[in-house]
């Protein structure tokens, strides 16, 4: 089993601390896995992706140009990735302030509203392990007690209060998540 | 007896008054003759005898002059890329602190091509000893303009003297590293009369003794003749370096205990 | 013991594994994409673990003489850095390589030239393989391509540099740096003792104690003749770690019938255009250089014998291509593909230009 993903945002929705709790649940169920981040100037303030792969064999390339999933949460990425999913594969998306939606019809589609009900929790923080719920949901490649341990693992001891709610925003995102087309 | 002494009395050990210390070579100086560097060499030498640091020390020596210095200090030597003493000076220092290190430096390598890591170090606060000779000039080369060149001075590129307008300011870098915070002595010293290189020799020792105390950079800078890239006899370049050089770099402390000396 | 597993960025796991390896010192500038491996040693304080140095330094110029004084005194030193600041590095480098030092230096390359761009890229090869400064002198290169790579790299890296008393370089990039990836944490290495040094490198500058003569440590010599013979006797250093320092991987080179050569992070993506052959049913292989110097010209010449065609992958206009073609038999058919100036060249569009210009339909 290979997982090839794009995580694609504002610098500051989280996107690269999302594929870094990805690759470490990976790590959890003794995966192959790899982080690749956008860099440089992109990061001060504009767009950000990761491309995160899980996989059971040895990784070759940590760069790519078509994924099984993409995670998209700006219109920017949305621009740039949507044509990027591979025909079957699919596209998850959180629809705040997406003006222009996915229009391609070979691959499965889906919103979670994870901004807002981030707002309506007052769990902004964590808006991005929403997203990552919703993710789970749609494709089970990484399981909660992973994910869980992933995050005891990566987080600082002063940070470990906060893992309930993170697996409760996960759950939330798990229940909202809706598809929107499929192949 | 006829009043005349032999050599093998001069030999003896009750007879001998000065003997060159074990920690210069017997190698033969490469400077030219009148040149200060020598006496430079030796005064650290002694200093680094007397206080049985032999075994201890690391000296850096320059590009420029005294690029063989390590042909003639009989101690651990590195010779450094042009500038750079203060860089290797630095790591040394900090990699084995209870070691003495020196940096042995031109004005053309300190002042000029090294500057940045000359200032740094100082500001840095390092733990070693700078000795900088200044004779205003690039004695190795063939007499170009240095950085410490005076105004109006002749060189191989200021034959009609050094322009301010065009070709710069002499740079005082004693008095720019003295009011670093990190330096802890800074002083200004010659070599040319025995009185001179006795005051110079404390400096010296004084430098090193301030090395052991690790509160920062001891600086010594030591004004000295270039008779061959000046172009005159030594006696006569020891004159000129009188009339001209120490109006413009008083000899004296700059900077004692970390603290500057107030001008009268 | 078992091992420590992490998930970590090149640039930082680079940096773990020189404290694991017992260096003494690291001395650096900033400079992206790199820069992590100096906030790393800060934050991990490796004075108070191991005793080892960190020191930011005024600029590159600096660091490397730090470098060379730490080294002179036979200590584990190192710096790291990126394209324009190895160019700074190289007057340094021909010094440390003409008094024989060792030392480790980490080029997370970029684009070029010039200041050029943070992206990613591998136009220093000539640099860095063809001794890069003043004067006849090599240096050891290695380029990995994984972060457990660059991990290892470190001590690797030490190791050779003492055996040979010569600089190494590991040339990597701003993708291998940034990128994370699960790394095996090895033991912690212990630090030299003084005593230790003295034992092991008698011609260090540690201070002349035991009644021996004085060290010096320099890369003057003003009679020619003398002079002469030290650089032969670097030449014959550098014929010893041609003979026995070539390191290389095959990946599916035993039944193919074309290669890609690579190195570093190139070389990771053409293992996917290769997938990508492969599920056409053409048979490509890769070899990836390890050591880029010294270059394994024995191997890349019965490659060139083997197969039908060999392409090289560069993110430059195409610089290691020269030794393979300096390597292979006449009339080998070999082409460069190469993106430069930061862009990284895709894994599918390499197939595109292999299957375009190797397979004829």
């Amino acid at each position: 089993m290979t997982e090839e993903i794009i995580i694609a945002g504002f610098g500051g929705q989280g996107v690269l601390s999302m594929g870094k709790i990805l690759a470490y649940s990976g790590i959890m169920q003794d995966q192959e896995v790899s982080w690749m981040p956008s860099y440089g100037p992109e990061m001060r303030g504009g767009t950000a992706n990761v491309t995160v792969i899980l996989s059971d064999e040895r990784i070759s390339s940590p760069i790519l140009t078509h994924y099984d999933t993409a995670i998209i949460l700006n219109q920017q990425s949305m621009d740039k990735f949507e044509s990027s999913v591979k025909p079957g594969g699919i596209l998850l998306y959180d629809p705040n302030g997406i003006s222009h939606h996915p229009e391609r019809t070979d691959i499965n589609i889906y919103q979670v509203e994870a901004n807002a009900e981030a707002a309506k929790l007052g769990l902004m923080k964590i808006f991005n392990m929403i997203v990552l719920g919703g993710y789970m949901k749609v494709k089970p490649v990484v399981k909660l007690e992973n994910v869980i341990k992933g995050l005891k693992k990566s987080l600082p001891e002063r940070y470990h209060h906060m893992i309930p709610d993170n697996e409760r925003a996960i759950t939330t995102g798990m229940g909202i998540v809706k598809q929107i087309r499929e192949v | 007896m006829d009043g005349t002494i032999t050599k093998e009395a001069i030999f003896k050990p009750e007879n001998i008054v000065y003997k060159k210390t074990s920690l210069m070579t017997d190698n033969i100086l490469s400077y030219c003759p009148g040149c200060g560097h020598g006496t430079a060499h030796r005064l650290i030498m002694e200093v680094i005898d007397e206080m049985g640091l032999e075994s201890e020390t690391i000296g850096i020596a320059p590009v420029g002059c005294s690029v063989l210095a390590y042909e003639f200090m009989n101690v651990d030597m590195q010779q450094a890329a042009h500038g750079r003493a203060p860089a290797h000076a630095t790591a040394i220092k900090r990699l084995m602190p209870h070691k003495t290190v020196f940096a042995y430096q031109g004005d053309g390598d300190l002042a000029a091509i090294g500057t940045a890591e000359t200032i740094h170090a100082c500001n840095r606060g390092e733990n070693f000893t700078t000795f900088f000779i200044n004779n205003g000039i690039y004695g190795m080369t063939g007499g170009q303009m240095a950085p410490t060149t005076l105004p109006g001075m002749k060189s191989s590129t200021s034959p009609y003297g050094r322009d301010l307008k065009s070709m710069g300011h002499p740079i005082k870098m004693t008095e720019l590293v003295a009011q670093l915070p990190g330096t802890y002595y800074v002083t200004r010293q010659a070599v040319h009369t025995p009185a001179a290189v006795r005051k110079a020799k404390k400096a010296i020792r004084k430098a090193i003794e301030i090395q052991q105390m690790n509160v920062g950079l001891s600086f010594v800078e030591i004004v000295s003749n270039c008779n061959s890239g000046w172009k005159m006899a030594p006696v006569q370049s020891n004159h000129w370096m009188e009339e001209n050089m120490f109006p413009f770099y008083p000899l004296g402390d700059i900077k004692v205990d970390g603290k500057l000396i107030e001008k009268k | 013991m078992e091992k420590e597993l992490r998930l970590m960025k090149g640039n930082e796991a680079f940096a773990e594994a020189v404290i694991r390896a017992g260096a003494d010192g690291y001395f650096g500038y900033p400079i992206t994409p790199q820069s992590e491996v100096m906030e790393y040693l800060m934050a991990q304080k490796p004075e108070e673990q191991t005793g080892m140095i960190v020191l930011q330094a005024e600029s590159e110029v600096a660091s490397i003489n730090m470098l060379y004084g730490g080294a002179g005194c036979g200590k584990r030193v190192l710096t790291s850095s990126s394209s324009p600041g190895i160019s700074l590095m190289q007057e340094g480098l021909s010094y440390l390589a003409g008094a024989e030092l060792p030392c480790l230096i980490m080029n997370a390359a970029r684009g070029g030239p010039g200041l050029g761009t943070i992206q990613p890229g591998q136009a220093d090869y000539f640099q860095s393989v063809k001794g890069g400064g003043h004067g006849d002198y090599r240096i050891i290169v290695i380029a990995p391509a994984s972060v457990q790579e660059m991990y290892d790299s470190a001590k690797i890296g030490f190791d050779l540099a003492f055996k040979y008393r010569t600089p190494v370089l590991v040339l990597t990039d701003g993708a291998t740096g940034q990128m994370m990836e699960k790394v095996y944490i090895g033991e912690q290495h212990p630090r030299l003792t003084e005593e230790e040094i003295k034992e092991k490198y008698p011609w260090a500058t540690t201070g002349k104690s035991g009644g021996r003569e004085r060290n010096i440590i320099t890369s003057l010599d003003l009679d020619p003749y003398r002079h002469e013979r030290h650089n032969i006797k670097l030449q014959e250093k550098y014929k010893t770690i041609e003979e026995n320092e070539v390191v290389f991987e095959e990946i599916n080179i035993e039944d193919a019938d074309y290669a890609i050569v690579a190195y570093g992070t190139t070389s990771r993506i053409c293992q996917k255009t290769m997938q990508l052959a492969r599920e056409k049913g053409i048979k490509l292989g890769i070899f990836r250089l390890i050591s880029l110097w010294p270059f394994p010209k024995k191997e890349i010449r019965e490659l060139s014998k083997k197969v039908k065609g060999i392409l090289c992958v560069e993110m430059s206009a195409g610089q290691m291509i020269e030794d393979v073609r300096l390597n292979s038999v006449d009339g080998a058919h070999i082409q460069h593909y190469g993106r430069m100036g930061g862009v990284i060249p895709s894994p599918t569009e390499i197939f595109d230009f292999f299957e375009k210009n190797y397979i004829k339909d």
